[in-house]
């Protein structure tokens, strides 16, 4: 099987080019002919490059400084991670995950309740200094896009390197250490080159990200910012000028083809199992002061940035604060299940009206459906990307673009071509499990492929000669190997299925809504209950996801403690 | 043992669970007519009303929600643009800001429906009767009642009056490049201040620390202290109804709603929504039918409380406690459909110009 | 210069090593020896810095090495995988010391030059490690550990993963280097072959204790206690009940055997174990009027050059002795061991 390695590798490359081939590049394809066709020519009368330049200058500096914040705080928390045990850590781990799935709109409403200017933050601060007015402006700034960036995308950071930091092996570092070596010095001289690639595709994932913030950017950020994906969408949905959006998307595009052409060209390389833990990698309580330090630090910090906002987003959802606001005098606080109660019920009996259960069922189904897709489809590009085929240069890039890709410009050609059922309007529409997996693709396969390159050939070879047969050999050899690195990714395809809102509202059956669709329902109406509802409604998505990952990242394979 | 199943167990559960509930529980005798329609996130009808009108004409409606008004209707042109025939058979949920664009792109039938009769002229923006009223509501500040109180400041009577220093960031309006409720105030200023005075006014906004959000949700949950977000100002770009939905949404029961709104003349844009029959459907009949229904006393008097706006059959009863809690504006704004279409986005980059750079 | 004091340890709540004393004097090579999981390489990362004790101390030139982290202790550590740096080549990997010591780029140069002379392998320098076989690998991470001139070098199972010719001739390699380099060496091993041709002193660690140190010859002749010379290979133990003092009288399985060397007072009816060394039999019909005779049956004989093995089947136990002709399988033989070369140890 190794005379004909292209051949192969080419065979791997079929199924997952070919639904890329027809779910992402016809519809784009299909929306750029239209918008570039003569019908459009009118739409470039008001146009100037200035409407170009200033979101691209604007996209690149916030997702500069949004990847560069991201790691400043991602790195010691995936060393945290990787290395230390301590009471509590699944559970932050999890929680640290959980901003990737919430909402935008539920997002500021959390910061808002902390770092608005009626949020905890500046209440504190103002009664503590004796000030008149909130001291933090910190909402409709870049600091505020910056902030909620690194929210949402320190956890990328966090499960990537630490998955990759946990397996280096510990003596590399110990090796530096004694020959002369500060702690600092071991690490940037050893452990930071040794991660490095994990370290790359981690932060290629997160600039792509924030690359392409949309939500975050329009809400947190405010109308005066404005990325390439606002200034898309602002011209497709609201002037309906589709050349000049179909011209940024194309930048845009070809700029996330730079970007990861420009990540592949850094050498990235591959140490194999060379620096690879024979051993079972052994969490270690910390042991010196300043590992006490460091450990006690991070967590603060972690439980700062992330299960703050979390948790006073829960918490509201029990709290009332409603009973006397008519009179704007002392502020009632109290217990209230009446959100969750209120959920249950159809007060104005609406056709729309979705009970909780059925909208958590509805996401459970399109992520379990996205999680068969994103998998199947990223073990095979990331087998075929670990071989060494001349053309694998060219087609890896093709993988990471629907990261890079407009949502806005992608959802119109979904639009032109899958506009009829079972892709849209359907019972089950296959629409939306097949976009959260063009997401979720780049994920799976930059977190495979390290691991994938790092099994040695020889144990292959190995358990062949012992009679295996190469779906064995995948079984008993491959998967436990691959088993952490493949439960990392899929936790990320289910987290980012269960949070998807924009190709989730567009292309589900109104009757059948997911849970951001449901919680998009309420805070779009004024009304205390319909904000209470949202945040209830909030609060179960959080707690389905951190169960949800909670639980895949139990699986275990008999064997596995092996590796 | 069986935990590495459970991957397995997981998916092939939620499998079985979407084949269960593919099989529809109501399945009339007869086969009834599917009818497809096309609206926006917004729409809503209780399912009483719906089902009435599905048993009574034995056809069976399935709504497609298309995102925001304009996300829908531009998704219907592009629809349209790709030369296929239409993937609904009706829209609802047209506005007078748009309408303009959905009738230049030729995306509607007429259809003389008989019930139009009853519905005052007002309401009638299209003469060729493609895009048929249904429903209208006011875009207004809303104001938080306590606060003015407490702060012992006179209720602003007149747009003029915002820009007064002792009305200084108080105020919070959402851009008009990106939110529905923004766009509709915008053109309520340019029709209370003229095409040469509306941007002196925003100037003057400007100047007296106006706060702009870039949609409806932040400004009204994050921004305005009037809503359970307990923002940090008293008044909001929202609806003439959005009142009415804090005292029926309210967790305790209220004297009467936290919020109001200013109504004083030229203060509130009238937005009218229209449905209408896309051109090309192969379910005529089934289309007027639901065009009917849609402007019959039953689903008239169900569009307050499912959509807090007001229904456009004069004859149509609406409920107590939203008759008691929205205001209806003195004088709305209006401008013609038509100059909006022509002005629109030359008046937003005007406005953009001015207010965000 | 280096002493070791009183160390204790736990892993996973239970403890690893529970008082561990011993000194490595200038110049001296120390074998560190003990099975598989008895704590060898604790011993050695704590030395190192890299672990803390839960007690007991370090001493360096009678200088507390508490408070010194790793990299100011000035001690070479070379690992049982060598962990060499993967993302450098052989002269990287050498230099890597020299660097941080702050040492020019010339001086660095012709310091790895001579030490990848040292172990033959000036033609590799710009290789990436990774390409190495293990003996090489071995060989670098000798060079690497040596090249900053450490104050005390410190292998763990440096042999471990090579095969038996190979370590043989690494062995002596290895002997060479250490003694020209005149390091103090703390040595890890469980391979006791290893040990005897390479230390100066062995220390032998069972169970979180030093069982015995001594010179090689020391520990060969006068083991302590019945797990040294079992795990020492020295020969045949043999459990039995004190039946009588004066003389010491031991019954076994195969009869009463008379023993002369007494390191520890018996007392009658204790039971104890008695070590048999296989050259010191005396075999054939001459010797039977002499004390402790059996007759055995011949299992097994084996020509391993300058004597041969033989397997006896001596009552029910399984007995082996050195023979200087060879015996024929099947037969009969009476064996006897002196009294006096027999020792005894209680338990």
């Amino acid at each position: 099987m190794t005379k004909r390695p292209a051949l192969l590798t080419l065979a791997l490359w079929l199924i997952p080019l070919a639904f890329l081939a027809f779910f992402f590049y016809q519809p784009l394809v299909a929306i750029f002919r239209l918008v570039f066709s003569e019908r459009f020519s009118q739409g470039w009368e008001l146009f100037a490059w200035s409407q170009v330049s200033k979101p691209l200058n604007f996209t690149f500096l916030q997702a500069f400084l949004s990847t560069i914040l991201t790691l400043v705080v991602g790195l010691p928390a995936a060393w945290l991670f990787a290395k230390f045990d301590f009471p509590g850590r699944k559970i932050l781990r999890t929680i640290s995950l959980l901003p990737f799935i919430l909402p935008t709109v539920v997002v500021a409403a959390a910061f808002n309740t902390l770092i608005g200017p009626q949020g905890w933050i500046n209440q504190a601060l103002m009664a503590l200094f004796n000030l008149s007015v909130p001291p933090l402006k910190l909402l409709n700034s870049l600091p505020a896009i910056l902030l909620a960036h690194v929210f949402y995308n320190t956890s990328i950071i966090v499960r990537i390197v630490s998955s990759s930091w946990s397996r280096l092996n510990p003596r590399l570092e110990h090796a530096a250490r004694l020959l002369g070596a500060t702690p600092w010095q071991a690490f940037t001289k050893v452990t930071l080159p040794l991660l490095l690639p994990s370290l790359l595709s981690a932060s290629l994932l997160v600039f792509l990200f924030d690359f392409t913030s949309f939500g975050v950017v329009l809400m947190l950020g405010g109308p005066q910012f404005s990325t390439i994906e606002v200034e898309i969408y602002n011209q497709a949905m609201n002037r309906f000028n589709l050349p000049v959006a179909g011209l940024l998307s194309v930048i845009q595009l070809g700029i996330t083809l730079l970007v990861t052409l420009l990540q592949n060209r850094v050498n990235t390389p591959r140490y194999g199992k060379a620096a690879l833990n024979p051993e079972k990698s052994a969490l270690s309580r910390p042991a010196r002061r300043w590992q006490k330090v460091f450990v006690v630090f991070m967590v603060i910090s972690l439980i700062l940035l992330f299960a703050v906002p979390v948790l006073s987003l829960i918490t509201r959802s029990f709290v009332t604060l409603e009973a006397d606001r008519g009179q704007r005098g002392e502020v009632m606080v109290g217990f209230t299940l009446r959100y969750y109660r209120e959920l249950f019920q159809n007060r104005s009996g609406s056709i729309f009206y979705v009970p909780p259960i059925q909208a958590i069922r509805n996401s459970l189904l399109y992520s379990g459906v996205t999680i068969l897709i994103a998998g199947l489809l990223g073990i095979l590009t990331a087998y075929a990307m670990a071989r060494r085929a001349r053309f694998n240069k060219f087609l890896e890039p093709l993988f990471m673009l629907p990261l890079g890709a407009s949502a806005v410009t992608l959802g119109l050609g979904f639009l032109l071509i899958f506009n009829r059922p079972p892709w849209a309007n359907s019972t089950f529409p296959l629409l939306i499990p097949i976009a959260h997996s063009l997401i979720a693709l780049p994920f799976v396969v930059r977190t495979m492929l390290p691991a994938i390159r790092s099994i040695p050939e020889s144990l292959r070879e190995a358990s062949r000669s012992l009679g295996a047969n190469p779906l064995q050999v995948l079984l008993k050899v491959d998967l436990p190997i691959l088993l952490r690195s493949l439960l990392v990714s899929l936790v990320f395809v289910f987290t980012i299925s269960l949070g998807e809102f924009g190709a989730s509202s567009f292309l589900s059956n109104p009757h059948a809504p997911t849970i951001p669709v449901a919680i998009y329902r309420y805070i779009s109406q004024p009304g205390a209950l319909n904000y209470g509802q949202a945040l209830a409604m909030s609060s179960l998505l959080l707690l389905v996801c951190g169960l949800g990952s909670l639980l895949i990242e139990k699986i275990r394979l008999p064997g596995e403690e092996l590796f | 043992m069986s935990k590495n199943n459970l991957l397995f167990t997981l998916t092939l559960s939620l499998l079985l669970a979407a084949c269960t509930s593919t099989t529809s529980p109501t399945q009339v005798p007869g086969k009834p007519t599917p009818l497809t329609v096309m609206t926006h996130d917004s729409f809503s009808v209780s399912q009483e009303v719906l089902s009435a009108f599905e048993a009574a004409n034995n056809i069976k409606v399935n709504f497609v929600k298309g995102g925001d008004t304009g996300a829908t209707l531009n998704r219907l042109i592009l629809e349209s643009l790709s030369g296929s025939t239409p993937s609904a058979d009706v829209f609802f949920g047209l506005d007078n800001t748009f309408l303009s664009r959905a009738l230049e792109q030729d995306l509607l039938e007429p259809y003389d429906a008989p019930q139009l009769a009853q519905i005052p002229a007002e309401f009638k923006l299209d003469l060729e009767n493609r895009a048929l009223p249904v429903d209208y509501g006011d875009v207004c500040v809303n104001y938080d009642k306590a606060w003015f109180e407490q702060n012992a400041l006179p209720i602003p009577t007149s747009l003029a009056e915002l820009a007064e220093p002792q009305y200084a960031n108080l105020l919070v309006v959402e851009n008009p490049s990106t939110s529905s409720p923004g766009l509709a105030f915008m053109l309520a200023t340019i029709a209370e201040f003229g095409e040469d005075g509306w941007l002196d006014w925003w100037q003057a906004m400007k100047n007296n620390g106006i706060l702009i959000t870039s949609d409806w949700e932040t400004a009204y949950y994050t921004n305005f202290s009037g809503s359970s977000g307990r923002g940090a100002q008293p008044m909001v770009v929202s609806y003439a109804s959005s009142p009415a939905a804090e005292f029926i949404y309210a967790e305790t029961e209220l004297s009467e709603s936290p919020t109001a709104s200013l109504i004083d003349a030229g203060m509130c844009w009238r937005q009218i929504e229209f449905a209408g029959i896309l051109k090309g459907t192969k379910n005529r009949a089934a289309a007027e039918k639901f065009i009917d229904f849609l402007l019959s006393q039953p689903f008239q008097e169900d569009v307050p409380m499912q959509m807090f706006v007001f229904p456009v059959l004069p004859k149509a009863v609406i409920p107590e406690a939203f008759q008691q809690t929205v205001e209806s504006p003195n004088q709305p704004a209006s401008l013609a459909p038509e100059l909006i279409a022509s002005q629109r986005d030359a008046w937003i980059n005007a406005w953009i110009n001015l207010m965000l750079n | 210069m280096l002493e070791v004091q009183n160390l204790t340890k736990d892993y996973e709540n239970k403890p690893l090593l529970k008082g561990v004393s011993f000194e490595v004097a200038k110049g001296e090579l120390v074998c560190l020896l003990g099975s598989s999981g008895s704590g060898k390489s604790t011993i050695l990362r704590i030395i190192a810095g890299l672990e803390e004790p839960e007690s007991g101390a370090v001493l360096w030139e009678g200088q507390d090495l508490r408070d010194v982290p790793t990299h100011k202790r000035g001690f070479g550590l070379m690992f049982q995988d060598y962990a060499l740096f993967p993302h450098k080549t052989i002269a990287q990997n050498i230099a890597f010391g020299l660097q941080l010591q702050g040492m020019k780029e010339e001086e660095i140069s012709r310091r790895v030059k001579d030490s990848l002379e040292s172990i033959r392998m000036q033609s590799f320098a710009d290789r990436p490690v990774t390409e190495l076989s293990g003996g090489e690998q071995q060989r670098v991470a000798l060079a690497r550990a040596l090249a900053p001139s450490p104050k005390l070098l410190m292998l763990d199972e440096p042999l471990g993963a090579l095969d038996h010719t190979l370590r043989t001739q690494l062995i002596l390699e290895l002997r060479a280097i250490l003694h020209q380099s005149q390091i103090p060496v703390i040595y890890v091993t469980h391979d006791r072959e290893e040990a005897f041709g390479l230390a100066d002193r062995l220390v032998i660690l069972h169970d979180g204790v030093i069982l015995q140190q001594g010179t090689p010859q020391e520990l060969f002749e006068q083991p302590q206690t019945a797990w040294v010379a079992e795990f020492l290979g020295l020969g045949n133990l043999v459990p039995g009940v004190v039946t009588q003092s004066k003389p010491l009288t031991i019954k076994t399985a195969f009869g009463e055997l008379k023993v002369d060397i007494q390191p520890h007072q018996f007392t009658l009816g204790q039971k104890c174990q008695l070590l048999l060394r296989p050259e010191d039999a005396l075999i054939g019909t001459q010797y039977s009027a002499r004390e402790n005779h059996v007759e055995c049956l011949v299992r097994d004989s084996l020509f391993m050059g300058e004597y041969h093995q033989l397997e006896l089947l001596c009552g029910e136990t399984m007995l082996f002795a050195r023979s200087q002709i060879p015996a024929k399988i099947g037969s009969r033989l009476e064996v006897s061991w002196p009294a006096e070369k027999i020792r005894g140890f209680p338990g």
